[in-house]
């Protein structure tokens, strides 16, 4: 059958919305096929990874605090790739960031008090726009490609991780393992209630999704954001500074993922740890496409990468499945959202419908 | 420093450029044709994977180098086909292609991890490759000379022919290069399939030779190294050889330092040199806008011939 695609008058705001499902859809369909073909439990695969997080009311709380960080990033990110400025070294702010939390942490080791937790968020989001300050500095002043930055960075952040916790911020009373100490009661994020994991970072990440689409879609921010991006030209001649625009989203996405970065180091980790970056830095990447680079949409995406995430930990231990089949899965989501998106401004007609207008 | 010494370092530096090498000699005759493709790391890996998994189960080497390079380039059109025919973000299709490489490569190389290869290859007699002072120059892996002819050949390719004058044609004024009757998608399929397959024979390189054994996320950014040089060399071949080979030379610091004794700075510094000293070189290009220090002017912009 022959498929054709002919150009839609206007975008379809339909298939804008109705693309993601579309591709988490195929992603399923096409993942089975391919794991079991490789011999795996294809099936399986999918049920573990797709729908077992989602009816398992026990797994609900891992996808909040999986999504949190995811949606944090993501977040930011998007704010980045609607002014065309693309920030992927976001692995490196967070690391960077919840680096920064945890020197607040130890500086307060010996103290307690409400204000600690406060101070090591904006540390950590200070920090996290520090570092994604060198590539926005790079890209305004020397322009620098801030794709190529940024992702240098990444490594380098790592490699800083290492240093720390093998040398001056290892715990003194650690019998020489390479982390720091424990952060005491007045530096973990509290949860909500006694008898969950949900930690209070999670719905202040949800807000601050709220906020952001407030701030996107309500403020001359938002639109200058979404001018410059769009329209290039216009907002020169509008009088919006491109510069300031790069600046701004550099410094919003490095912050947020700065935060998210202490968030995960004052609530799951509770101290500083050489296997602190899991990669939630790239997968935010995928959750602000799938997400359609709008807030809300970003908690969605957020959450649906927070499922893979758990199930496929799961599929670990239930069916064998390797923990590089997540990975897979997940890259499959973003080719496929990226494939189907012809379709916003195509439309797919048939072998039969063509033939007809033919004659 | 003996001559031992002296050799044996040259020897590395060779080595740790000539993956990078060989993946941004593929990705600037991709960009010449107007297409930024992001998932340099991602096909490195795959043909890092391909080759040492085909090469353990033949013993055969060149088929693996083959296998390694067949597979990238599939990756490679995968990529063509959601950018060209598709017409998606470039950008994001590469970092794409990049994750999806990772996952894949270690999905696929689980039961490869640890093993080495055994492969003594030389095109040269062993009287030669293995002279205390001549190896410098005949001791390496036939893929460190294929890497020097493409290097020749993708120079001339792009300066002498007529193939390759299309090509920049296509990569300046894709339009332009349409209305005159070139094909502007097949074109770039062409070009990034070469990319893909030049990554892959990189790719390989590093399980193959340089370690030679697997391990996930084996080539650790170079692939991203590989995409600033192609920056650095200011799309040239002549000069991403000269780039690849300094490149080369700040990666194996560390190495030397070590085997020096040197220990004035933490050895997690020197590990992040080659990625500082990148982001250093591409500040400095930027700061001397000299000749031609200019990006092709249609790279990353789709294309889609209005039938």
């Amino acid at each position: 059958m022959l498929i054709e695609l002919t150009k839609r008058k206007e975008p379809s705001r339909q298939m804008l919305y109705l693309t993601p499902v579309i591709a988490v859809v195929l992603t399923m369909i096409t993942g089975g096929i391919i794991f079991t073909a490789l011999g795996y439990n294809g099936a399986g695969a999918v049920w573990e990874i797709f729908i077992k997080p989602v009816i398992d009311t026990e797994k609900w709380q891992d996808l909040g605090v999986k999504a949190a960080p995811l949606i944090l990033i993501g977040v930011g990110l998007s704010i980045g790739f609607r002014a065309n400025v693309w920030n992927i070294g976001a692995e490196g702010q967070y690391v960077v960031g919840g680096l920064a939390g945890t020197g607040v942490a130890l500086l307060t080791w010996e103290m307690e008090g409400w204000w600690i937790l406060p101070l090591m968020c904006i540390g950590g989001a200070a920090g996290g726009a520090a570092y994604a300050a060198i590539p926005a500095f790079l890209r305004t002043k020397l322009k620098v490609n801030e794709i190529l930055s940024s992702l240098m960075l990444t490594y380098v952040s790592v490699q800083l991780l290492y240093y720390l916790m093998r040398g001056p911020w290892k715990d003194p009373e650690g019998f020489n393992f390479p982390q720091t100490r424990l952060f005491n009661d007045s530096q973990i994020l509290p949860t909500l209630t006694e008898d969950t994991i949900i930690h209070l970072g999670v719905p202040l990440a949800f807000l601050i999704a709220l906020a952001a689409w407030f701030v996107m879609s309500k403020t001359v921010f938002g639109f200058q954001v979404r001018v410059v991006g769009a329209a290039p030209h216009a907002a020169r001649y509008g009088g919006f500074d491109e510069n300031r625009t790069i600046w701004l989203a550099l410094l919003l996405g490095g912050g947020l993922a700065g935060l998210a970065g202490t968030f995960e180091a004052a609530g799951p980790f509770g101290q500083m740890v050489p296997q602190f970056p899991t990669g939630y830095g790239f997968t935010a990447i995928i959750v602000a496409f799938l997400g359609r680079l709008h807030p809300l949409g970003i908690i969605g995406g957020g959450i649906i990468l927070a499922i893979s995430y758990v199930g496929g930990e799961g599929a670990q231990t239930t069916i064998g499945l390797p923990n590089a089949a997540t990975g897979i899965f997940q890259a499959m989501m973003l080719f496929f959202l990226l494939a189907t998106d012809i379709l916003i401004n195509y439309r797919l007609k048939f072998g039969a419908a063509s033939a007809e207008a033919a004659q | 420093m003996t001559d031992a010494i002296f050799i044996s370092i040259i020897m590395t530096v060779v080595g740790a450029a000539t993956p990078i090498l060989l993946a941004a000699l593929g990705e600037l005759i991709v960009e010449k044709s107007g297409v930024l493709n992001l998932g340099v790391e991602g096909m490195m890996l795959i043909g890092a994977v391909t080759g040492f998994a085909v090469t353990s189960v033949t013993g055969v080497p060149l088929i693996g180098v083959l296998c390694a390079s067949i597979a990238a380039t599939c990756a490679a059109l995968l990529f063509g086909y959601l950018t060209l025919t598709l017409t998606s973000n470039q950008v994001a299709t590469g970092l794409a292609l990049t994750i999806f490489g990772i996952g894949l490569s270690s999905l696929a190389g689980e039961g490869y991890v640890g093993k080495t290869v055994d492969i003594y290859a030389s095109i040269f007699p062993a009287g030669l490759a293995e002279h205390p002072f001549l190896r410098v120059i005949f001791g390496y892996s036939p893929i460190v000379y294929f890497s020097l002819f493409m290097t020749f050949a993708v120079a001339w390719f792009l300066k002498r022919t007529r193939a390759g004058l299309i090509l920049r044609a296509v990569g300046e004024s894709a339009g332009s290069a349409h209305s005159i009757g070139y094909s502007v998608t097949g074109v770039r399929y062409a070009a990034v399939a070469f990319g893909g397959a030049m990554a892959g024979v990189g790719g390989c390189y590093y399980s193959m030779v340089l370690t030679p054994m697997w391990a996930e996320e084996l080539t650790a950014g170079r692939g991203w190294i590989a995409l600033a040089l192609v920056v650095f060399s200011a799309w040239r071949p002549w000069r991403l050889l000269l780039g690849a080979y300094l490149f080369g030379a700040v990666m194996t610091f560390e190495l030397h330092a070590k085997a020096a004794g040197f220990s004035l700075v933490a050895p997690e510094f020197l590990a992040a040199m080659p990625y500082i000293a990148t982001i250093a070189v591409l500040a400095l290009i930027s700061l001397r806008k000299s000749v031609g220090a200019k990006a092709p002017a249609c790279l990353g912009q789709p294309f889609k011939a209005s039938t």
